[in-house]
């Protein structure tokens, strides 16, 4: 298990990558051949993240007996566990210990039994209050998941952008910064305790804003980074203090330790965990696009389309997602999601898939409309952590993620050849010009809309199972939401299909496919699309082939029941019949957009004729007006009117107040030494005063004059409060 | 722990070498110039050496006690002796004001601003830098209050003298007001003097503060504590400086010449808090914990209202200047906490704020220098016209903003987190208001500081400047700005070596509040 105790190797590559890169790369290596450095480092990093996904495997399938996590009441010999584990090829600072979770009150019952994370710590990062605080990395199924997928598109669209970015005036910055994301990100889904959450996060956070603002001499893609990372600073409110009520609580930064405690005794703190969930929801709300802070994710479309892949769709904005997975027990137990059947992390999610799903009818650029369906995406994630569907949301997120990169690079081969432009208006009849491209897009976008048997349908049917059957209620109104946009998602991105690929060309040039360094990953994408939905079949569909066996991968292996069980979390029996109800809103979805389309039938012009429509498809184009609340609300008072008034109240009255001061010791000064002890009026009062109006020459020795005498009356003064203070005291 | 041999005297070497420079430099001729420039930058490079030797020899398993102590006899007639000593808490900032003045030497090396004069304004540095070091290392309250009031007159004259346009009337704010200050710190000091007892209640009369820190202000009643932690408020309070009491800053740092800006938010305010921890806090817990709420108080106004004025600002340097009330804010925060986790990110915030703000100072400057304006409105395209400069700002702004990884960020979450757990006796309420407020603050840095860099270093340079021929960073500029911009990064990526050094001090200091909060 050498690659799991040892990940931070992982993160380490791209650093390095990032590093030589940005500092030998244009001297060195040459402006632009630096993607090899980048690409070298990202085939290292999938190669070990494949090796730790694979050690994973077996130490789930055939456990040691330290990976074990006894969850009876008595502690067990925990003592051997770690003598077991403490290798002596470690330097004495660098401690591999297994997880100790002694106290649960859970007996067994287990069929299989509880693996437990691999934890390795550098106990030298930071200290306080005589407590040493540990740098380490916590390595389970979630986290190679992430490590795959994670390294999975970045190699991809780091071979992509090769083409894509050919010639830029700042590639060697790109992919620097690629690099750097990744190590980011890389660090981030491997953090041991919430304070490397907190570093991973705002890292990739940074990351998304450089390369966002990767042309930065046009002001919109400024405005659009700027605009990312303050709408997440905002989230990140919610971040800190949420993680501070978790400290406050529990005394500990230690993921496992609050995992742990939480799920050894789920009743107690709630009121705790009730305030950090709702805080980190913010977190969650901001970093993953979720009503209501998603509107920075649209605009972040301003950077290079392999980064919106990569960052906007993939990997950086299931951050949130991710730290509600990994921190589940918290959100489990505060909101209560295991008896309810509604909740804030539901509804929010519910509402963000549907409100995200709306808005991407109304786009015109193709990169946007898939912005937006990320966002109504991320909230299906986040809809199912809510319901108490940890697996489906896992599930989801790492489909998700191959057939959205697949689509936005899809988007950018289009813009690629059609005049770097996004707009779909000056884009159709594609089809011939681009077959790899047309037929990778029209494949994940069946995976997106859920069409069996891609990727898209399965996890998708797992969400929509979830909210069905909840824990011990169902989520009703989240069923409907989730019905809704399963029918909106299909219906859109076949509005889409239409509009880009199909009908006649209506831009300029001639359009062209792209070449092999962009169809290829296109190509492994779409299989992935495709394919990705095996690794978490149901039993009952594998059962007739004799393969059982592999039911449920990703359930078995990502799923950290060590937390989970303690909470009680059960999954759901396979429903043939909501996933033919899924199935048939998708196909509804397709068969209505593809009526309205291809062939004219339906409520064309209704927009014109109807003012409600008209009304509501004004709402959706202005984006429920959030940005004008934000930008031309909020900003611009905090901006102007306050930030003003803040600055006179300086000017005009704290510092009027200590210039006044100053004046009236001047004056009280002179009309004692003036009227006191009228013969004490020598030449050096005098020279106050020529010292006060004087202008310019002279300079330092007049200057030296004044603070004499200005220090005189100043011990003065404070000679009489002395006396004041000495008959006070 | 009295010293012996060597050690017995290297402290005071590292404190008045850059003096003894500064007294060479008086009998050269000035038409000597080089020779000059030579002592000086040797005086203070040899005080940084010791400074290094000082940091290898200290002790770091007894960061808690005193190190190279020497206890000499010095005014008698009231009991005042010469006592110098270095802890994990002087240790760190003595070396930040070693490190900061040799390299602010190095960058005015060609270019001393207007009106010139080259010795005059190295010998002002050399002075200031005995007076910081001087302050950092005192353990008796007269020696500190000298060395305190040293490093006044130099910075005068250098914002006075060498400063902008309006800097007559700026220098003479900062000396009135800081004096000011001063004037009721020292009344404080006496009464320190004249009524603490130690805990056979016999009257002390010493200025000793390691005794005076050992005795915890037993003996003197809460409310005559109160009123003499207001004196020593008021004395570090206006140099941190605290809301609102801080209008002398923004303009002393607007009209004084770039290495005044920069010693001047890298050392200087750092002596107002560094009082606090040392001497206000430890002398008078009760006082301490009775003022804490309204010192955090004002602390959060501090945090919000510097960003609010920040927004407002349209010249960069004053811009800078105000981010520094919202940062001392957060030192201040954590301070009032009076816990461990708040302390010691007080004093791992004034370390990141020096380098940061320092280095933010350090580019303001140089930009002032190449297009002869701040006016943020002017500027624009920092990164195209002078790219590595731009890319320098960028990194110090992400630092300032508090950005994980980077030194900025070790000063702030872990004072705001301090909030949630007040020290002993502190209302537990009030103090998670703050936390919530002072993370507010943290969004409103990054606007002020992102709509800066937006306007200053994105987009295409304005074309006033387009027929310019502007150098990007020269020699002199990347060695003066090196050590800032390391430190930044592996303060930020390794902090323990700070945190390590100040915790054991820290949670002394702590302890003994909690030990009178509580009753032991």
């Amino acid at each position: 298990m050498w690659m799991l105790e040892n990940a931070f190797l992982i993160p380490l590559v791209p650093a390095i990558s990032f590093v030589v890169i940005l500092f030998f790369g244009k001297r060195f290596i040459g402006a632009n051949r630096v993607h090899i450095v980048g690409i070298t480092a990202l085939g290292l990093v999938w190669v070990l993240s494949a090796v730790a996904a694979f050690q994973w495997t077996q130490r789930v399938e055939n456990p040691s007996p330290d990976a074990i996590v006894e969850m009876a009441t008595h502690g067990g010999d925990h003592g051997d566990d770690h003598d077991a584990d403490h290798g002596d090829d470690h330097d004495a600072d660098l401690a591999v210990v297994s997880t100790d979770h002694s106290g649960g009150e859970h007996g067994g019952g287990h069929s299989s039994p509880l693996i437990g994370p691999v934890i390795s710590t550098f106990s030298q990062w930071w200290s306080n209050g005589g407590i040493e605080f540990a740098v380490g990395t916590l390595v389970d199924g979630l986290t190679v998941l992430l490590l795959i997928v994670v390294a999975s598109i970045s190699l991809l669209v780091h071979i992509y952008s090769t083409e894509y970015v050919k010639d830029d005036r700042r590639y060697v910055h790109y992919y620097a910064f690629l690099s750097l994301f990744t190590a980011a990100m890389l660090f981030f889904v491997m953090a041991q305790n919430i304070v490397q959450l907190i570093v991973g996060w705002e890292l990739v956070g940074v990351c998304s804003f450089v390369l966002i603002g990767h042309w930065w001499e046009e002001k919109p893609n400024t405005d659009a980074a700027l605009k990312a990372f303050l709408t997440n600073r905002v989230g990140d409110i919610g971040l800190l203090v949420g993680m501070i009520v978790l400290w406050g609580t529990f005394q500990t930064f230690d993921i496992d330790a609050i995992n742990t405690l939480i799920s050894a005794d789920p009743g107690a703190h709630h009121l705790a965990l009730l305030v950090a969930a709702c805080c980190l929801m913010a977190a969650v709300a901001s970093k993953s696009g979720q009503f209501p802070l998603h509107t920075w994710l649209p605009d972040a479309m301003a950077g290079p389309t392999p980064v919106s892949a990569l960052i906007h769709a993939a990997t950086m904005v299931v951050a949130g997602v991710y730290m509600i997975a990994r921190l589940y027990p918290v959100f489990y137990e505060g909101l209560s999601i295991g008896t309810s059947s509604i909740n804030l992390m539901a509804f929010i999610g519910g509402f963000t898939a549907l409100i995200g799903a709306g808005l991407a009818f109304a786009q015109w650029d193709i990169k946007k409309v898939l912005a937006y369906s990320t966002v109504s995406q991320l909230g299906y994630m986040v809809m199912a952590l809510g319901v108490g569907a940890w697996t489906a949301a896992i599930f989801h997120l790492f489909t998700h993620a191959f057939f959205k990169a697949c689509l936005f690079l899809g988007a950018g081969s289009v813009s690629h050849a059609a005049h770097h432009t996004f707009d779909m208006r000056k884009m159709g009849g594609l089809k011939k010009a681009m077959p790899h491209t047309y037929r990778t897009f029209v494949i994940a976008s069946l995976a997106l809309a859920g069409i069996f048997p891609f990727a898209g349908f399965w996890s998708k049917d797992e969400i929509l199972l979830g909210s069905l059957v909840g824990q011990k209620n169902s989520y009703p109104l989240m069923l409907i939401f989730g019905c809704a946009v399963a029918f909106m998602t299909a219906a859109y991105m076949t509005r889409v299909i239409w509009y880009t690929f199909h009908g006649e060309f209506r831009g300029h040039g001639q359009p062209h496919e792209s070449p092999k360094m962009m169809t290829v990953p296109l190509w492994i994408l779409a299989g992935m699309a495709v394919l990705g939905g095996v690794f978490n079949l149901p039993g009952p569909v594998l059962e007739p082939f004799g393969l059982e066996g592999l039911a449920h991968r990703i359930q078995t292996y990502a799923e950290p029941s060590v937390y989970l069980s303690g909470l009680g979390i059960s999954h759901p029996d396979p429903s043939l019949n909501m996933a033919l109800v899924g199935l048939a809103l998708a196909v509804s979805g397709i068969l209505v957009t593809y009526l309205y389309y291809w062939r004219r039938i339906g409520l064309h012009g209704l927009t014109e004729r109807n003012s409600y429509a008209k009304n509501g498809y004004t709402f959706l184009e202005n984006k429920y007006y959030l940005d004008h609340l934000y930008n031309d609300v909020i900003v611009k008072t905090v901006k102007r009117p306050i930030a003003n008034w803040a600055n006179r109240v300086n000017q005009n009255v704290l510092d009027r107040a200590v210039d006044k001061a100053g004046e009236t010791a001047r004056d009280t000064g002179r009309w004692i030494y003036k009227w006191v002890d009228q013969g004490v009026i020598d030449g050096s009062v005098n020279a106050a005063a020529r010292g006060a109006d004087s202008s310019g020459e002279g300079l330092r020795v007049i200057q030296s004059g004044k603070v004499q005498n200005y220090g005189q009356l100043l011990f003065g003064s404070a000679a009489v409060l002395a006396i004041v203070f000495v008959i006070v005291v | 722990m009295e010293a012996t041999g060597f050690d017995t005297w290297v402290l005071s070497l590292a404190v008045f070498l850059p003096l003894v420079g500064a007294l060479v430099m008086m009998v050269i001729p000035k038409a000597y110039e080089a020779e000059m420039k030579l002592v000086a930058l040797g005086s203070s490079l040899a005080a940084l050496a010791v400074g290094v030797y000082l940091a290898f020899q200290f002790d770091y398993g007894a960061a808690g006690n005193l190190q190279f102590v020497v206890d000499k006899g010095w005014i008698d007639v009231i009991n005042s002796r010469y006592i110098v000593g270095l802890d994990g808490l002087s240790l760190p900032l003595l070396l930040l004001s070693l490190v900061v003045v040799p390299l602010c030497l190095i960058y005015s090396w060609n270019h001393v601003p207007e009106p010139g004069n080259t010795k005059a304004f190295f010998i002002l540095l050399l002075i200031l830098s005995t007076g910081m070091n001087g302050t950092f290392v005192s353990q008796d309250m007269i020696l500190f209050f000298v060395f305190f009031e040293v490093v006044l007159l130099p910075m005068y004259f250098l914002i006075g003298v060498w400063g902008g346009e309006e800097r007559r009337y700026a220098s003479l704010k900062f000396f009135l007001y800081t004096l000011f200050g001063s004037a009721l710190m020292i009344i404080s000091f006496l009464a320190l003097f004249f009524l603490s007892k130690d805990s056979s209640g016999e009257l002390l009369h010493t200025f000793d503060m390691r005794v005076l820190s050992d005795v915890a202000g037993v003996g003197i009643v809460k409310s005559t504590q109160v009123w003499i932690f207001a004196g020593l408020f008021m004395g570090f309070g206006i140099k941190v400086p605290m809301f609102p009491f801080h209008t002398w800053l923004p303009d002393a740092h607007t009209q004084a010449p770039t290495v005044g800006s920069v010693i001047l938010a890298a050392v200087l305010l750092k002596l107002g808090t560094y009082g606090f921890v040392r001497i206000a806090i430890p002398f008078l817990p009760e006082g301490a914990i009775a003022w804490a709420p309204w010192i955090g108080l004002l602390a959060v106004i501090g945090i919000i209202y510097g960003a609010l004025a920040c927004l407002a600002q349209t010249d960069m340097k004053r811009l800078i200047a105000f981010s520094s009330v919202a940062h001392m804010g957060f030192v201040m925060l954590g301070i009032s906490t009076l816990t461990d986790f708040g302390i010691n990110a007080a004093v791992f915030g004034m370390i990141a704020h020096g380098l940061i703000t320092g280095m933010l100072f350090f580019v303001a400057g140089s930009v002032k220098e190449r297009f002869h304006t701040l006016e943020i409105s002017r500027l624009g395209g920092l990164l195209k016209s002078v790219p590595r400069m731009g890319w320098i700002l960028g990194f110090a702004s992400m630092a300032s903003l508090g950005l994980p990884g980077l030194a900025g960020f070790w000063g702030e979450f872990p004072a705001i987190l301090s909030a949630y757990n007040p020290g002993a006796g502190l209302p537990e309420e009030t103090f998670r208001t703050y936390m919530v407020i002072a993370a507010l603050g943290t969004v409103l840095a990054a606007g002020y500081l992102l709509w800066l860099y937006q306007r200053t270093a994105f987009g295409e340079p304005p074309e006033e400047f387009a027929d310019y021929e502007i150098d990007d960073v020269n020699r002199f500029e990347w060695i003066a700005w090196t050590p800032f911009l390391v430190g930044i990064l592996l303060f930020g990526i390794w902090p323990n070596l700070i945190f390590n050094v100040t915790d054991d001090v820290v949670t002394g200091i702590t302890a003994s509040v909690e030990a009178i909060a509580t009753g032991r």
